[in-house]
């Protein structure tokens, strides 16, 4: 984009005064070099987004934003129920509360070596990946309902877990407000052999090692050191989540009018929150959360079983459990009055900052595990929120690397087979069904997520902690 | 991709994909489309006809139409574990019903890329061509 159609307030933080329809500022986190290379259409969508109703103080965009669906994928947005706020379904994306969960393992990555390859086979085996694959449990209408109810929670009730994982996940894993009887048959369908799955393109399951340490003060109080062997999982709601996506972006779109909203997009469809379909959305979007949280509940159960074949002392405890594509109702100052708003991250993560009361006792001094994705070649990092970031952006940070270019155009550059090979010379085994999937999730078809990271710490969302970099990739 | 009636198309989208048919009639175009939809996941030409089923939408809007016609496609995909090539769609004023001929995903023969999770409202398009012939497009989420 070009930098001349914002004022800048600081360094990488940019500005477009409200124009035409906006209600409210859009404001961007980003290095000039990671606006230079972002599409207009972000800047199309950021400013769509400030003029839906009842948006508070400014519509954000992560450092990692790229063209989404009305709402740009790294966008961020709070409305207020009683100014007439909206409850947008593009806000929240199809793939509801996709999110990365990592896991402390106690091994460090001299341990890992010596069976790295047995460990990357056994993971493949015992993770489902990818199409067409199934879970380890298949639900009933009862326990289905249940799990959209109580999300990781139901999991560790049913064997999946134990019952400490749970104060490592947003909302103690269990999304309160769900309403189960407000997702179709056909999202429960889709999902009815899915718990336990990863899915496909961007999602995965890394073992990784800690290869650097940036805040050494709060590694310590996450309990991350120089060569320490984690797990992170990336996926989210599967098809049950997809499903409550498509259907409501069509009831949203088609009822708009008649709640007197007009859209800039078909995609940037909403209701008001305080509407029967605003509420019923709420009431999906929050079963399609808990969904998430059991998914990934289960694939830590999994994971555990994996190590422990391969590794049987190894000990797999939750570090944290962060969401991506959520709308949650928090607590936020405005103007020096706190307010509650319903605060949509579409590819962008909460970063509470030191002393938030819902953080775990053993985080509160020190804020929120930021867990951001990379690339299956690049590298991953833990940041950890600041007390800046709630005047900033809501309470809020980047998500990941976000694509530089298509799939298509990946294809066409890289072989599966020939990525595989080349990582695996760089020591990073990569097990996964199918080669083209590699071949279109190859690490250069992604932006660099160190840039992404550098421009979230400098702009002081969130603070650099660890970059950790893999060594087993499971991808779907 | 040409064939006499019609042929799909892909086209770019920053995270995800376009697709797109283009055909002398609408049927047949929102037809070419859902061929480029299963080649998303895979080449459609390694998918074998073995199994039919119907398919079934309502809308006065024909685009929207056309939306949810792909995502009952992408609902029976991922409920039923199928791939499917081949496609015969009939629309009479705001119905459409259609017919998909495909198989079980088979993972070592498929090579499935990535899943479905939805046709969106991004680029959009269902119109007539200053030519005559039809097209149906729009960004599918993977």
């Amino acid at each position: 984009m070009d930098r001349a159609q914002f004022s800048q307030d600081a360094e990488n933080t940019w500005r477009i005064q409200p124009f035409g329809k906006m209600r409210v500022p859009a404001i961007l986190y980003a290095s000039p070099s990671l606006i230079d290379a972002m599409d207009q259409k972000v800047f199309e969508q950021i400013t769509n987004v400030a003029s839906l109703p009842g948006i508070v103080k400014a519509a954000y965009a992560m450092p990692d934003a790229h063209w989404g669906y009305g709402f740009p994928i790294g966008g961020v947005a709070a409305f207020d129920p009683d100014a007439g706020g909206v409850i947008s379904a593009g806000g929240v994306g199809f793939d509801i509360s996709c999110g990365v969960r990592t896991l402390h393992t106690g091994l460090k990555r001299d341990q890992i070596l010596p069976v790295q390859r047995r460990l990357a086979d056994t993971l493949y085996t015992t993770i489902p990946a990818g199409l067409g694959s199934t879970g380890p449990l298949r639900l009933n209408s009862k326990e289905m309902d249940a799990m959209l109810q109580g999300g990781a929670r139901w999991a560790v009730e049913q064997g999946y877990g134990r019952p400490e994982d749970l104060q490592y996940v947003e909302e103690h894993g269990c999304m309160s407000g769900a309403r189960p009887e407000e997702v179709s048959q056909h999202a429960k369908q889709r999902q009815h052999d899915e718990m336990g799955t990863l899915g496909s393109g961007n999602h995965y399951l890394e073992v990784q090692h800690v290869a650097e340490i940036f805040a050494p003060d709060v590694a310590g109080v996450f309990g991350i050191e120089l060569g320490d062997i984690l797990i992170s999982i990336h996926c989210g709601s599967r098809g049950l989540g997809h499903q409550i996506g498509t259907e409501f972006l069509k009831s949203m779109a088609v009822s708009a009018p008649d709640y007197g909203i007009t859209l800039p997009d078909r995609e940037l469809a909403c209701a008001p929150i305080r509407s029967p379909l605003g509420e019923r959305y709420l009431g999906a979007m929050r079963a399609g959360i808990n969904c998430a949280l059991a998914n990934r509940q289960i694939i830590t159960h999994l994971a555990r079983q994996a190590v422990a074949e391969v590794l049987p002392n190894a000990d797999l405890h939750l570090l944290y459990d962060v969401s991506h594509n959520t709308c949650k109702v928090e607590e936020h100052a405005v103007d020096g009055a706190p307010r509650r708003l319903f605060v949509h991250r579409k590819g962008a993560t909460r970063a509470y900052g030191p002393g938030h009361p819902e953080l775990p006792a053993a985080f509160r001094a020190a804020g929120q595990p930021v867990l951001i994705g990379g690339t299956m070649g690049t590298e991953s990092y833990v940041l950890v929120g600041t007390t800046e970031s709630e005047q900033r952006s809501f309470s809020s940070a980047c998500h990941g690397a976000g694509r530089a270019m298509s799939r298509h155009q990946a294809t066409r550059q890289w072989r599966g087979r020939e990525l595989v090979d080349q990582l695996a010379t760089r020591g990073i085994l990569i097990r996964s069904p199918s080669l083209r999937g590699i071949a279109e999730e190859a690490p250069g078809a992604y932006k660099d997520v160190s840039a992404v990271v550098d421009a979230s710490h400098q702009a002081g969302l969130a603070r650099k902690v660890a970059r950790l970099e893999p060594m087993i990739v499971v991808k779907g | 991709m040409l064939t006499d009636t019609g042929h799909w198309e892909h086209f770019p989208h920053e995270a995800d994909m376009g697709i797109r048919g283009i055909a002398t009639s609408l049927e047949e175009a929102f037809a070419q489309a859902a061929v480029a939809l299963t080649a998303i996941v895979t080449d459609p030409a390694t998918v074998q006809a073995r199994e039919t089923i119907t398919i079934t939408a309502a809308d006065p809007d024909r685009e929207l139409l056309f939306v949810d016609f792909l995502n009952a496609l992408i609902f029976e995909m991922a409920r039923r574990h199928m791939l499917f090539n081949r496609f015969q769609v009939t629309i009479t004023s705001d119905r459409l019903s259609a017919t998909a001929q495909g198989e079980t995903v088979d993972v070592t023969r498929h090579q499935p890329a990535v899943e479905i999770k939805g046709a969106t409202y991004t680029a959009l398009v269902v119109r007539r061509l200053e030519d005559g012939r039809w097209l149906a497009q729009c960004v599918v989420d993977v």
